[in-house]
């Protein structure tokens, strides 16, 4: 919070209604799954060290729903990838259930933004995946993956093969293949981001009516700021160069959510504050080429367009 | 209009051709060479540069159907023309080391039906077995280690640092260069071949099937790690199943390779199978046979190769690339 800019800065997305206020009450008091201290993480390349993450701190609560958002080159997959265990840190703690994260468990499901469904078992297959891993029998495996595909809604395609699967149907074989062990928290690398914006926003939706049926607490990274303020109750906010933690945003918008909050006050008062922290207007992103105002003209002066 | 159209369309850039063209075009792979030799076996002025004497004349050393360069029996006609004698007669022909295709087409069939020339001489099915046996022998060796190895050095980077190094020199050794050596250590019969083709086959196989393996989608390997697989478990579940349909067609193309090995392996100590069929068969100037040996040589290893593709289409029904081809 060292840049806070009082002029540019509504805030209006502080305000809560009673309701909403009570649900984050309820929420705090249950216990910390996930907590996250001073955690940094440096790359050693050719030319020098970069920091990716820098002194990232957070506690998420269970049954929670994080959304962690910022600019491109600011660590979030990076962080979704150490809480999963892919990755080593450099300093910090990255506590699950108060025991240190030490390498990839079967307590912390992740879904990935390319689909990685195994293609040569099918769908049923893949969901029993991680059951067969952890010795549980076939049979019982089976059992199970049934179940979970019946609440992705997929039990028709049991026995395809993930080449015969849309984008956003193996999304939820994902999700149900995370889900079959029962995890902690399921960690989404930009799970939704190859999908095209219908059924990106059906996914949301479902996503959230999973989350609401079974005791999972959810870290989710995404770029997209609707899709943060939509799903989440928190919205931990990054920024680049290094990665640290701006701000931890509570959501003000009321659940259940719906496709219709999309243009509430309170929605659009948290999307200007996002905007706000994660493309500030007077800085210029040093990582992009900056767009010409004035370009060269190549047809006819006469030939509009517009 | 239509027809200049039609024509460039042949020509798309990596663009896949209509089912019916890609049949006529699949043909016409064959068709071409066969076309061209039958232009120069049968069409006498195109090539044709010997004579087979027909009528001996008054030449003393003609005989019928014997073969001499044209110049040979232009002079000789010359010779008797200024002598006044009978002038002999003959043919243009190819040479004996060209026979024309439908003397190889029935080589086909009389090539199985000869007895052999000696007493313990072997029928061609025979010597082809006795090639195949070693072609198998070989590859299966190289194979039974080959193929694990490959699957530990693509997966383990200790296994990959401590093999690798010395197999990329080892595999710049020609294989035919160990004949002797082989000999000395296996004896003259089936043992130096089979090592031949072992290790024509087994430094380059050990080389791809690593490479094959470390081309695995890793994040495939993440997502397995996050379901709790344990690094061992890793290597049965995901690796090997994920690898499997380009480890198969990898085998295909190296299989190919192993026959390449076949001629040179067959030479070593005593020669058996097919090369030594080719080999006698030449001595006795029996041309169309050893043309025969050779494509069937060409038959054996495009068969198997057209059926193991079909079998692999069947076995790996689950990958795109596969089916798509």
């Amino acid at each position: 919070m060292t840049t806070e800019d009082k002029s540019m800065t509504n805030t209006d997305y502080l305000t809560q209604s009673d309701a909403v206020k009570q649900r984050f009450d309820r929420l705090k008091q249950r216990e910390v799954i996930l907590e996250v201290k001073g955690l940094s993480k440096i790359y050693k390349t050719a030319k020098g060290e970069t920091t990716a993450l820098k002194n990232i701190s957070f506690k998420t609560h269970r049954r929670e729903f994080v959304c962690v958002i910022g600019p491109s080159g600011c660590g979030k997959s990076t962080l979704a990838r150490i809480l999963a265990g892919l990755e080593s840190y450099n300093g910090g703690e990255a506590l699950l259930d108060g025991k240190p994260i030490t390498g990839p468990g079967r307590d912390r499901g992740m879904v990935f933004q390319g689909y990685t469904l195994f293609p040569w078992r099918t769908v049923k297959e893949n969901v029993m995946f991680g059951l067969q891993m952890n010795n549980i029998t076939t049979n019982e495996a089976a059992r199970e993956a049934d179940q979970w595909l019946d609440l992705v809604g997929l039990e028709k395609f049991a026995n395809a093969y993930p080449h015969e699967l849309s984008g956003g149907m193996k999304q939820r074989v994902a999700i149900a293949r995370a889900l079959v062990n029962q995890p902690r928290i399921l960690l989404m690398d930009e799970p939704f981001g190859a999908l095209d914006a219908q059924t990106r926003c059906k996914m949301q939706t479902h996503l959230l009516e999973i989350w609401r049926n079974i005791d999972i607490t959810i870290v989710f990274i995404t770029h997209d700021l609707d899709e943060a303020i939509f799903l989440a109750d928190r919205i931990l906010v990054l920024k680049a160069h290094p990665g640290e933690v701006m701000e931890l945003i509570e959501v003000p918008v009321s659940r259940p959510r719906s496709v219709e909050q999309l243009f509430s006050p309170e929605f659009l008062a948290t999307k200007a504050r996002l905007e706000a922290l994660i493309h500030p207007k007077e800085e210029t992103d040093t990582n992009e080429i900056p767009i010409q105002q004035r370009m060269l003209r190549f047809v006819n002066i006469e030939d509009n367009v517009e | 209009m239509r027809f200049s159209s039609n024509v460039s369309s042949w020509f798309n850039v990596r663009q896949e051709l209509s089912p019916e063209r890609r049949k006529i075009v699949g043909w016409a792979s064959f068709l071409l060479p066969i076309l061209l030799w039958c232009a120069v076996s049968y069409v006498p002025f195109i090539w044709h540069p010997m004579v087979v004497v027909q009528q001996a004349g008054d030449v003393d050393y003609f005989q019928t159907d014997m073969l001499v360069t044209r110049e040979v029996f232009d002079e000789e006609v010359a010779n008797m023309q200024n002598d006044g004698k009978r002038l002999p007669e003959g043919k243009a022909a190819n040479p004996i080391y060209l026979p024309a295709p439908h003397e190889v087409a029935k080589a086909f069939y009389t090539a199985f039906t000869t007895e052999p020339a000696q007493k313990e001489g072997l029928w061609l099915h025979q010597s082809l077995w006795q090639s195949i046996q070693v072609i198998f022998w070989g590859f299966f060796i190289s194979s039974l280690i080959g193929v694990p190895l490959g699957i530990l050095c693509g997966t383990y980077s200790v296994f990959s640092r401590l093999f690798e190094p010395f197999i990329e020199f080892f595999r710049y050794l020609p294989a035919p260069a160990f004949g002797a050596l082989m000999v000395a250590i296996l004896g003259i019969y089936d043992g130096p071949k089979i090592a031949i083709i072992v290790i024509g086959t087994f430094f380059q196989q050990v080389l791809i099937i690593s490479n094959t393996t470390r081309k695995l989608d890793y994040s495939l390997l993440e997502a397995a790690m996050t379901l709790g697989t344990n690094k061992f478990k890793l290597l049965w579940h995901v690796v090997i199943p994920g690898i499997l349909p380009d480890l198969y067609r990898d085998l295909r193309i190296l299989l190919g390779w192993a026959w390449t090995y076949l001629i040179v392996a067959e030479l070593i100590g005593t020669s058996s199978g097919i090369t030594l069929f080719i080999t006698q068969q030449a001595r006795y100037q029996h041309f169309e046979n050893v043309y025969a040996a050779i494509f069937i040589i060409g038959f054996i290893g495009l068969g198997s190769d057209l059926m193991l593709a079909w079998l692999g289409k069947r076995l790996f029904a689950w990958n795109k690339a596969v089916n798509k081809e």
